[in-house]
């Protein structure tokens, strides 16, 4: 069964795993994880330029550049939906008009939980302002349906904290946001290792997003492959229709012609 | 003149353009985006917006994230 390609905002994507490219070692090493990963789309954060740093260094988008990938930036780090919607526009202008945005709104600094109503208001400004919204949530099925009824492009509710890498902790939820949802919904924050990544594509989940899983490996781009596979292995699973739980046994082997 | 450039007080010539400012920080080439007091200047407006004294600007560029 050939299975349909990721389409978000209109366009399609081979690869159901999108990654970030925080917390690795250096740019070469990005790349490389990246690389190994197969993924897409990409995440990048709107910082302040250094003034006065060395002008020959190269920067993130020269290795990780727009023309190859997808590129998707953040709102990390904003606690405000009005934050948000600044970096959200200073991305556009960086990115030459490019309108796909990675939204999140932190409600606290501990858990780095999604402020589910600073996030409903940025989502509408955006939305409003011609902005593609890739939202981070939480696993409320009522705020995924409000998010994607406000007009967001894919609604993205967090598998455990950020950077916890905790695994799904609600996949019952999971599953209902996925079966009510009419637009790609991305598992997004708390992924640990291939096998959380396969949980997720199995549920029914259109894509993964992750960063520290891959990033904070011992070995980040054998991880990377890892989740490659962990990803494409899911969605097979998924497509191919698993078997039911069952309360007991039930044999593999025949009993008939038993010689014993 | 004195201006408040990515969050410090900065000492900068007068009549500088925003063009100006960003050759002075050897920016040219680079893929950037400006705020010049919370709204964003077009890259294509950079020579013609003249930055006055108590401006606040913001230069950002992309990095490492989640």
């Amino acid at each position: 069964m050939q299975d349909q390609p990721l389409t978000v905002a209109g366009k399609t994507y081979q690869s159901r795993l999108l990654v970030g490219t925080g917390k690795y070692k250096n740019l070469e090493e990005t790349r490389a994880a990246i690389l190994a990963s197969g993924a897409e789309i990409v995440t990048v954060a709107i910082r302040r330029t250094n003034i006065g740093q060395n002008p020959d260094e190269p920067s993130l988008l020269e290795v990780i550049p727009p023309d190859e990938f997808t590129i998707l930036p953040n709102t990390a780090g904003c606690y405000d939906a009005d934050s948000a919607v600044r970096t959200c526009r200073l991305a556009r202008e960086l990115l030459d008009g490019h309108t796909l945005v990675k939204l999140e709104v932190l409600g606290d600094e501990k858990t780095l939980f999604p402020h589910i109503t600073e996030t409903l208001k940025a989502a509408e400004t955006l939305v409003a302002d011609g902005f593609d919204v890739m939202v981070y949530t939480n696993d409320d099925p009522i705020v995924a349906r409000e998010l994607e009824q406000i007009g967001c492009v894919a609604v993205m509710p967090l598998a455990a904290p950020i950077g916890s890498g905790l695994g799904i902790r609600n996949p019952y939820n999971i599953i209902e946001i996925v079966e009510n949802a009419n637009v790609p919904i991305i598992v997004d924050a708390g992924v640990g290792t291939a096998s959380d990544a396969a949980v997720a594509m199995e549920l029914g989940c259109d894509g993964v997003l992750m960063n520290t899983a891959i990033a904070a490996a011992q070995n980040p781009v054998l991880m990377a492959s890892a989740m490659k596979k962990g990803v494409e292995a899911g969605r097979e699973a998924f497509l191919a229709g698993r078997m039911p739980r069952k309360r007991f046994a039930s044999a593999s082997s025949p009993i008939d012609g038993a010689f014993f | 003149m004195e201006i408040v450039l990515n969050g410090e007080p900065t000492d900068v010539p007068d009549r500088l353009s925003v063009a100006d400012l960003i050759q002075r920080l050897s920016l040219e080439n680079k893929r950037l985006a400006l705020e010049l007091n919370r709204e964003i200047v077009p890259r294509g407006c950079y020579d013609e917006v003249t930055i006055k004294p108590g401006d606040a600007i913001e230069i950002v560029h992309a990095i490492g994230g989640g």
